[in-house]
């Protein structure tokens, strides 16, 4: 059972190399890398490709860990005690599974998702160590112990806006996903739009790349950005010269709004692109 | 199996434990890599490796340990040369001068030489007609006499070269009355602000109350927490003198700043280098001085740590034993700078030399190297990026 990329993802050989790591040793995987380049992607497809489940948690600034395990609706209870309801007798009732409680007890092997680590709380990694590394735990309310029976895929991704603390690290694999370069790119465009001509893809790249290598900019275009603005592109039905001719009276490339994201940007590049007309005149 | 492997990772400050190399071993047992050189380094990697920052140190250990590839030096010694040389050459040269490296063989030949000595030599030189170091004849070094020598680890800007000043340079300490324009850089330290409950309880937990209140079968059960307070500890060290005199308005607004935002605020000051040395009170600095490993062992690891300095200095400030303007300092800066850098892993330097011109000074590329990459430029946007880096 390998995972090999799928018709929809481009997967590099050092990716394929971590990501068959972490499904041997049954270890987590951490990913990292620019935003766009297909961090969160990457576990939908890696359950698409081994055909399992795939349970998605969401960080936000606000999660904390214990909500990953379950939570005890304790007002709900008193609620119901208050209204004399029969269910108030079994604190089972008011446990709230979560979403490693789901995956633990899930049959098949699922795919477990933590999307965007670095958002929560610096302790939250921290709060979590040996619930992946053991894969159970315990139910205070209820005395019961919860336990993997088959250890789930653990996928967790991160923007790089906390460090996270080395016991958490030494506990997964770790893959950077790079920027990908041309010819990587190309795959990427391709399986994604298989019928796109050649030629305006070549184009748009020497475009796209053209950009990204504009200084100072805010947030440089990723690949994400990049299949969108291809996307565009295709419905607009573009004549290929347009892309290709440099010159002329237009400043910025067609559609930029799909690659620049900023409005600073897209002045900076506004600005260099008139600097670069009046030296060419 | 790769024991070496793993001792040299650590030896190179990859920070790989034992439990990671043990997951290697049992991956390479479990048969992950396909037996291909590639798939086991992607694997190495992949299990030693967990910050994008060591990615560079792992590939260069990798392939020193595993096929003698070529060593990839971490030595700017051997890359100073290329560029340098060439801007020296279209600046300063005249035509005549560059006539006469003509007759020398040319400028490749002459960047070839420089790399070979640059190899031999082993230490600081002065004098003498081969050897790179000062006031010699040969055409390497800075100060010579010979037509076509190349100036090495000297500022471009005549009045800031670096000559050992031996006397005994007063500056002045850092005014923190500055109160004008200050605000913007107070409203971009509090990026840094971590807020922690301490001390006594205090305030009414709400949340806390209503669980434990519903916990208690409706009976009222107040719960009290401590207050937050702001607990972030930071470490400034500025440099002060020298070429720091003409950015010495910003650095006394960050240090105004600087001291009533944080509570638990330290600063030392330094001159171009940090070295065995520092100093809190410039009038007094040869006498009352602190031991730079004093200070490494007083402050935890918890304290940012925030250099403030223009990093403009010859090279060799930086990187040899002796290299400092001011004393004999026994061990380089280099190894001073990487030893507090171990020690507090969050750090950053804030240059008050603008952006664009980092790349036009060899001293500064080489702190930036230092700093692995954690330079921001005196701005507000800079600091913004600098707090930032700091509170991850």
């Amino acid at each position: 059972m390998k995972f090999q990329g799928t018709d929809s993802y481009v997967a590099t050989a050092d990716l394929k190399v971590a990501v068959n790591a972490a499904i041997t040793l049954q270890r987590p995987l951490l990913v990292k890398g620019e935003p766009g380049t297909g961090k969160t992607i990457l576990a939908y497809e890696i359950a698409k490709a081994l055909g399992r489940e795939l349970i998605t948690w969401h960080v936000k600034s606000t999660t904390k860990a214990q909500q990953g395990l379950y939570e005890y609706d304790a007002v709900s209870r008193l609620r119901d005690s208050q209204l004399g309801d029969a269910r108030v007798h079994d604190i089972r009732n008011y446990i709230v599974k979560g979403k490693l409680w789901e995956a633990f007890t899930s049959p098949g092997h699922p795919i477990l998702l933590i999307d965007e680590i670095d958002k929560a709380d610096i302790e939250f990694p921290n709060d979590l160590l040996l619930e992946l590394d053991r894969m159970e735990f315990f139910v205070y309310e209820t005395g019961e112990t919860v336990k993997a029976e088959q250890r789930p895929i653990v996928i967790i991704t991160s923007n790089n806006e906390k460090e996270l603390p080395d016991a958490f690290l030494r506990r997964c694999f770790f893959h950077y996903i790079r920027f990908p370069d041309r010819e990587t790119m190309q795959s990427i465009v391709e399986v994604h739009f298989p019928k796109i001509q050649q030629e305006l893809v070549r184009e748009a790249l020497t475009v796209f790349y053209d950009v990204r290598e504009t200084p100072g900019l805010k947030k440089k275009p990723s690949t994400s950005e990049l299949l969108d603005w291809l996307k565009l592109l295709m419905h607009e039905d573009l004549p290929l010269d347009v892309l290709k001719s440099r010159d002329t009276n237009k400043l910025i490339p067609p559609l930029a709004g799909a690659l620049l994201k900023n409005e600073q940007d897209v002045h900076l590049f506004e600005r260099l692109a008139f600097i670069a007309k009046r030296e060419r005149n | 199996m790769f024991v070496n492997f793993f001792l040299e990772l650590r030896k190179a400050k990859v920070p790989a434990s034992l439990r990671e190399y043990l997951t290697l071993i049992e991956a390479m047992k479990a048969g992950v890599p396909a037996y291909r050189v590639e798939d086991f380094y992607y694997l190495s990697r992949s299990a030693l490796v967990k910050d994008e920052r060591n990615l560079d140190k792992f590939d260069r250990v990798f392939s020193q340990v595993f096929n003698g590839m070529e060593f990839m030096s971490d030595e700017v010694s051997a890359e100073i040369p290329e560029e340098w040389l060439r801007k020296l050459a279209e600046k300063f040269l005249t035509d005549e001068e560059k006539a006469q490296i003509e007759a020398l063989g040319g400028f490749e030949k002459l960047m070839e030489t420089l790399r070979k000595r640059l190899e031999e030599q082993q230490g600081r030189h002065q004098g003498g007609n081969k050897w790179i170091g000062t006031a010699g004849t040969s055409p390497f070094g800075a100060y010579g006499y010979n037509p076509e020598g190349v100036r090495i680890g000297q500022d471009k800007s005549r009045h800031r070269r670096a000559v050992k000043v031996w006397d005994k340079r007063e500056y002045k300490n850092l005014d923190d009355t500055v109160e004008l324009g200050t605000r913007n850089i107070k409203v971009a330290l509090r990026r840094l602000r971590q807020f922690a409950r301490e001390g006594a309880e205090m305030e009414l937990d709400m949340p806390g109350t209503i669980k434990s209140t519903a916990n208690n079968a409706g009976y009222l059960d107040l719960k009290l927490q401590p207050e937050r307070h702001n607990k972030v500890k930071v470490l400034i060290l500025f440099d002060v003198g020298g070429s720091m005199d003409d950015h010495i308005r910003a650095t006394e607004e960050l240090f105004s700043a600087v001291r009533t935002e944080f509570k638990h605020m330290e600063y030392f000051y330094f001159h171009n280098c940090v070295y065995e040395k520092l100093w809190k009170d410039n009038r007094r600095r040869h006498t009352e001085f602190v031991p730079t490993w004093q200070v490494l062992n007083t402050y935890a690891r918890d304290y940012k740590l925030i250099f403030v300095g223009d990093a403009t200095m010859s090279p060799y400030e930086i990187s040899y034993p002796g290299g400092s303007v001011e004393h004999w300092n026994e061990e380089p800066g280099q190894l001073w700078v990487q030893r507090l850098l171990e020690h507090w892993p969050k750090a950053a330097w804030l240059n008050p030399v603008q952006e664009k011109y980092w790349n036009y000074t060899p001293s500064v590329q080489l702190v930036r190297q230092l700093m692995t990459d954690r330079m921001f430029p005196l701005t507000l946007e800079g600091l913004e990026r600098a707090m930032r880096e700091l509170s991850r």
